[in-house]
């Protein structure tokens, strides 16, 4: 897989994007993370929050937004991931995921990542540290 | 607003001020091949470093590892006395921050901290910011990973917590 450390600052990765948000994504997420919080699964419990609708897990939006650096992981790691939620996520929104390289230098790349729905509307943005491994795996202490 | 609603207002306040710096105990956790891959399917990621042996045996950890947002399925324990509100909490931000990557299949020792505490009045009333970070370690003690989530709790919320 070639080049993440290529990349020059202001290059963006390939955008994702997402299916439109399903009950049946929440429900798994609700699964597989643990939060059950009923907001975003269950719409009454959503409609009694004040929300017009179930909404998606903000942890949910971060975890897909990581996937943009899915083909590099054999190349280095994602060191820092910082996010802040700017708007909620309703079913059926379509959903693109972006990053853009902003600084970098021989051992990480920082790039500014976001989520917009598909008004163009950001639902959550950060930056994202990535690094580059030199052929040297991480120390394996413990196993 | 009331006396009363004044004096429940400072509670709230001082109640969660007097929780900064409080712990949970550490707490075992195993990362399970099973819920990396179930938690991998939740969010579309079809990485093989998650779930293909071969493909973590032939990569530069020499085995499979765990998404970076995996942490919010550990049990890192309670802190005593700090009970949120199920409703009215917004989640503002995560941040994670990682020595390494997560492996499948080792132990992670995880415990939750009150960082911070501070109120704030903007456009929707009172708001309450509070900053709990999650710290992983390995078997030996060494730091994996924090997570710090900032979580927003409303006027109607905190006033909840009093009950």
């Amino acid at each position: 897989m070639s080049g993440i450390g290529q990349m020059e600052v202001g290059e963006t990765l390939p955008v994702i994007q997402l299916e439109p948000v399903s009950r049946l994504d929440l429900i798994k997420y609700a699964g597989a993370s643990g939060d059950f919080n009923p907001i975003h699964t269950i719409d009454a419990e959503a409609e009694h929050a004040g929300l017009p609708g179930i909404i998606a897990h903000g942890m949910w939006t971060m975890g897909n937004l990581a996937k943009l650096f899915t083909p590099y992981l054999g190349e280095g790691f994602i060191e820092t991931y910082s996010i802040r939620f700017k708007g909620m996520v309703f079913l059926g929104d379509v959903v693109s995921l972006e990053a853009k390289l902003k600084e970098k230098d021989s051992e990480k790349q920082i790039f500014d990542v976001e989520a917009v729905n598909q008004d163009g509307k950001k639902v959550l943005a950060g930056s994202l540290a990535f690094a580059v491994l030199k052929n040297q795996p991480p120390a394996a202490q413990g196993s | 607003m009331s006396r009363a609603d004044r004096e429940t207002e400072k509670g709230d306040a001082r109640m969660l001020k007097e929780m900064i710096g409080r712990k949970s105990e550490k707490t075992k956790n195993v990362i399970e091949r099973g819920a990396v891959k179930k938690f991998a399917e939740a969010i579309g990621d079809d990485s093989p470093l998650f779930t293909d042996e071969e493909a973590g045996k032939q990569s530069v950890y020499g085995r499979n590892i765990a998404p970076p947002t995996f942490p919010v399925t550990f049990d890192s324990g309670s802190i005593p006395g700090l009970n949120l509100p199920p409703k009215g909490l917004i989640h503002g931000e995560q941040n994670y921050v990682y020595t390494r990557p997560l492996f499948v299949g080792e132990e992670v020792h995880c415990w939750i901290e009150v960082k911070e505490y501070y109120e704030r009045t903007g456009n929707f009333g009172k708001m309450g910011f509070l900053i709990l970070t999650r710290y992983g370690e390995d078997a030996e003690q060494q730091l994996l990973f924090t997570e710090e989530r900032i979580v927003i709790i409303n006027e109607a919320a905190r006033k909840e917590m009093e009950r």
